[in-house]
C-alpha cells in the first residue's frame, strides 16, 4: 500500500497530485477488490434484485385499486392479519425457551470432561432428521396412541390421552427438537469464548458459584445469547412444514408462510404473495432490530476468550 | 441445580430417543395399532419406498443439487470472505449487512419473489433454478464461516509471496487454499448439510424432475393416504441416514462450536 508521500508515477498528470489510482488505493480501493465480485453480483443478482422486484410487485396488486390495496388487503382481513400473531406466538416464546434452557447446560457442559464429544455429538444429532421426521415421529410418539401417552396412562399419571399434536404443542415440540441442539452449539461456543480466569479472579476474591455466574460470566454471555436469540428466531419464525405436519394449518398454527404460500401457489396471486413476503421480513428485521438494540446497550466488548 | 439440568438433558433424550424410535420402529413394522410394539416385523416398506418413489433419482438429484452449491458457492465466497476480513476499504460496512441479510431473513420471504423471477426467465421448475435459489443463503454461509480461517492466517506469509513477485491469482492458489483447506472443507460440509436440508427453497424453485429428498418427503408425507405411512417413515430414515453421515463427517473436520468464536481448547496430552 502506497503512503501519502507518494509520488505521482504519471508524467500526464501536470499537478503534484497522486493520481486516481494512487489515491483509490490509499483509501482501499484496488485490484483485489474485484474479487468480491462473485459473490457479490449473486448476492444482488439473486436476493436483491428479486425483492426489489417483489416490493415493487406488492403495490400493483392484481384486483387493481391503489399501490397499498394488497397491504390494505391483508391487513382488514382477520384471516390473514392473525397469523402475524400466531406466527409470533409461536416463534418468540420457541426461541426465547431454546436459549434460556441452553445457558445452565451449557454452562454445566462447559469444562473438559470424558464423554464431552459424544455428549455434544448426541445433542447435535437433531440437525439430521430434518422437519418431515421430526413431524412423523412426534405424531408417532406423542400421538393419542404413542408410546409417551401409553407410558403417562400406565403409571397413572393421566386417563385420557394428552392432546400434543395436530395443534400449538406439535408445532411448538418440533421447533424445540430443531432449534435446541442450534441455539445449544452456540450458546456453548460463546461461553467456552469467556476467559475462565475471570471467574477464578472473582472466586479468588470470594465470589459464590452464583455471584460469578451473575456478576462475570453472565453479563459477558448477554451479546451472544441476543445473536444466538436472533438466529434460533429466524429459524422459529420461518416455520413452515412443521406447521403444516404437526400442527393445524387451517386454524391455530396458520403461520404467515403459509398465507404466503397459498397466495402464491394456491390462488396464483404473486402480487399478494409477495406482498405477505414482505410483510413477514418486515416484522422479522423489526424484532431482529429490537434484540440488537438492546443488546447495544450492554458491553460488548473481548471477552478474553482462551483464543480470542 | 446439577440434578436439574442434568434431568432436563435426560427428558430431551429420552423425547429424542421417543421420536426418533417410533420412527424406525414404524418403518420396520408390519402392523400396528394399539399395542407397545408392532405386530410383527418387515423391511418391505424400504423396498417400497425405494421404488414407489423413485428415490434413486431423487437421491441422484439431492447429491447433484448440493454438489453444484457447493462448488459455486465455495467459488464466489472464499474471494469474497478474503477481502472482507483482510481489507479496509469504503462501503465495507453495507457489504456485510448485505452477506449478512440472507442469513437473518426467512427463506420464504426472499424465497417467493426470487422463485417468482425465475419462473420468468424459465429457471425454475428445474435444477438450475433450485440451484441458483440454494446459492442465496449459502454464498454468505461460506463468507461467514471463511472469515475466522483468513483472520487465523499471518497476512506476513501473503507480503512474503508478493514481495518475492507473486500475484494475487499464484497467491490464492499456492498460499491461500492450501493454508485455507480445512476451513474450505469445513464450510463446504456445511454448505452441503444445509442444501440437504434446505426445504423452503428448493419446495418453492423445484418442478417434478428436480424434487430433493426433503421435498418429496414432505409431498409424500403431505399427500396422506396416498402412501402407506410406513414407506414414508422408511424414506424419513433414509434421509435421516444421509444427513447423519454428513454432518459427521462434518463433525471430523471442525469443531462446531469454533465456527462462533475462535476457542483454542488445551491440546489434549
Amino acid at each position: 500500500m502506497s503512503t501519502a508521500t507518494a509520488t505521482p508515477r504519471s508524467t500526464e498528470n501536470p499537478q503534484r497530485k497522486p493520481d486516481l489510482r494512487h489515491r483509490l488505493a490509499e483509501r482501499g480501493v484496488d485490484a483485489r477488490l474485484l474479487l468480491l465480485l462473485p459473490g457479490l453480483i449473486l448476492v444482488l443478482v439473486l436476493f436483491v434484485y428479486p425483492f426489489l422486484y417483489g416490493l415493487g410487485l406488492s403495490f400493483q396488486p392484481t384486483d387493481g385499486g391503489g399501490p397499498l390495496e394488497n397491504y390494505r388487503r391483508f391487513f382488514s382481513d382477520s384471516f390473514q392479519r392473525d397469523t402475524i400473531g400466531t406466527t409470533l406466538w409461536l416463534a418468540l416464546p420457541a426461541a426465547l425457551f431454546n436459549v434460556l434452557a441452553s445457558v445452565p447446560i451449557a454452562y454445566r457442559l462447559r469444562g473438559r470432561f470424558r464423554g464431552k464429544r459424544l455428549l455434544t455429538t448426541v445433542l447435535v444429532i437433531p440437525i439430521t432428521l430434518g422437519t418431515v421426521l421430526t413431524a412423523e415421529g412426534l405424531l408417532n410418539f406423542a400421538g393419542p396412541a404413542g408410546w409417551l401417552n401409553r407410558a403417562l396412562a400406565a403409571v397413572g399419571l393421566i386417563d385420557d390421552p394428552l392432546r400434543l399434536v395436530n395443534n400449538y404443542w406439535g408445532v411448538f415440540f418440533s421447533l424445540v427438537i430443531s432449534g435446541f441442539p442450534f441455539a445449544f452449539l452456540l450458546v456453548l461456543s460463546y461461553l467456552s469464548g469467556i476467559d475462565p480466569s475471570l471467574e477464578r479472579a472473582a472466586a479468588s476474591l470470594g465470589a459464590g458459584r452464583w455471584d460469578r455466574f451473575r456478576l462475570i460470566t453472565f453479563p459477558l454471555l448477554v451479546p451472544g445469547l441476543a445473536t444466538t436469540f436472533c438466529l434460533t428466531f429466524v429459524l422459529a419464525f420461518s416455520v413452515f412444514p412443521s406447521a403444516i405436519l404437526v400442527g393445524d394449518p387451517t386454524g391455530s398454527t396458520r403461520v404467515i408462510s403459509i398465507a404466503a404460500y397459498q397466495a402464491a401457489y394456491e390462488q396464483y396471486d404473486y402480487p399478494l404473495a409477495s406482498t405477505i413476503a414482505i410483510v413477514m421480513g418486515f416484522i422479522e428485521l423489526a424484532v431482529i432490530g429490537l434484540v440488537l438494540a438492546g443488546r447495544s446497550r450492554f458491553y460488548t466488548g473481548t471477552t478474553g476468550g482462551k483464543g480470542a | 441445580m446439577a440434578w436439574l439440568v442434568w434431568g432436563a438433558v435426560a427428558l430431551f433424550l429420552v423425547w429424542l430417543l421417543g421420536v426418533v424410535g417410533s420412527v424406525l420402529v414404524n418403518s420396520f413394522g408390519e402392523r400396528w395399532f394399539d399395542t407397545w410394539l408392532p405386530a410383527g416385523w418387515t423391511t418391505q416398506w424400504y423396498r417400497q419406498a425405494w421404488t414407489s418413489f423413485g428415490l434413486f433419482d431423487v437421491i441422484v438429484t439431492t447429491l447433484e443439487v448440493a454438489l453444484a452449491v457447493v462448488v459455486l458457492s465455495v467459488v464466489a465466497g472464499v474471494p469474497a470472505a478474503y477481502v472482507l476480513a483482510r481489507r479496509p476499504f469504503p462501503g465495507k460496512q453495507v457489504l456485510w449487512f448485505l452477506f449478512l441479510l440472507p442469513i437473518m431473513m426467512p427463506p420464504i420471504t426472499y424465497g417467493i419473489p426470487l422463485a417468482t423471477v425465475l419462473y420468468k426467465v424459465g429457471l425454475a421448475g428445474n435444477l438450475s433454478g433450485v440451484i441458483l435459489a440454494n446459492l442465496v443463503p449459502c454464498v454468505p454461509f461460506v463468507v461467514l464461516t471463511m472469515t475466522p480461517f483468513i483472520e487465523q492466517i499471518d497476512p506476513a506469509i501473503e507480503n512474503a509471496a508478493r514481495m518475492s513477485g507473486a500475484g494475487t491469482f499464484s497467491v490464492f492458489t499456492r498460499i491461500l487454499a492450501p493454508l485455507l483447506l480445512p476451513g474450505i472443507l469445513a464450510s463446504s460440509i456445511l454448505v452441503l448439510v444445509r442444501t440437504v436440508g434446505m426445504f423452503e427453497l428448493t419446495f418453492l424453485t423445484a418442478g417434478p424432475t428436480s424434487s430433493t429428498l426433503v421435498v418429496a418427503l414432505f409431498n409424500s408425507m403431505n399427500a396422506a393416504g396416498i402412501r402407506a405411512q410406513q414407506s414414508v417413515d422408511a424414506m424419513a430414515v433414509i434421509y435421516m441416514l444421509v444427513m447423519l453421515v454428513l454432518l459427521v463427517t462434518a463433525l471430523r473436520f471442525v469443531n462446531p462450536t469454533q465456527l462462533v468464536s475462535q476457542v483454542k481448547e488445551e491440546p489434549p496430552e
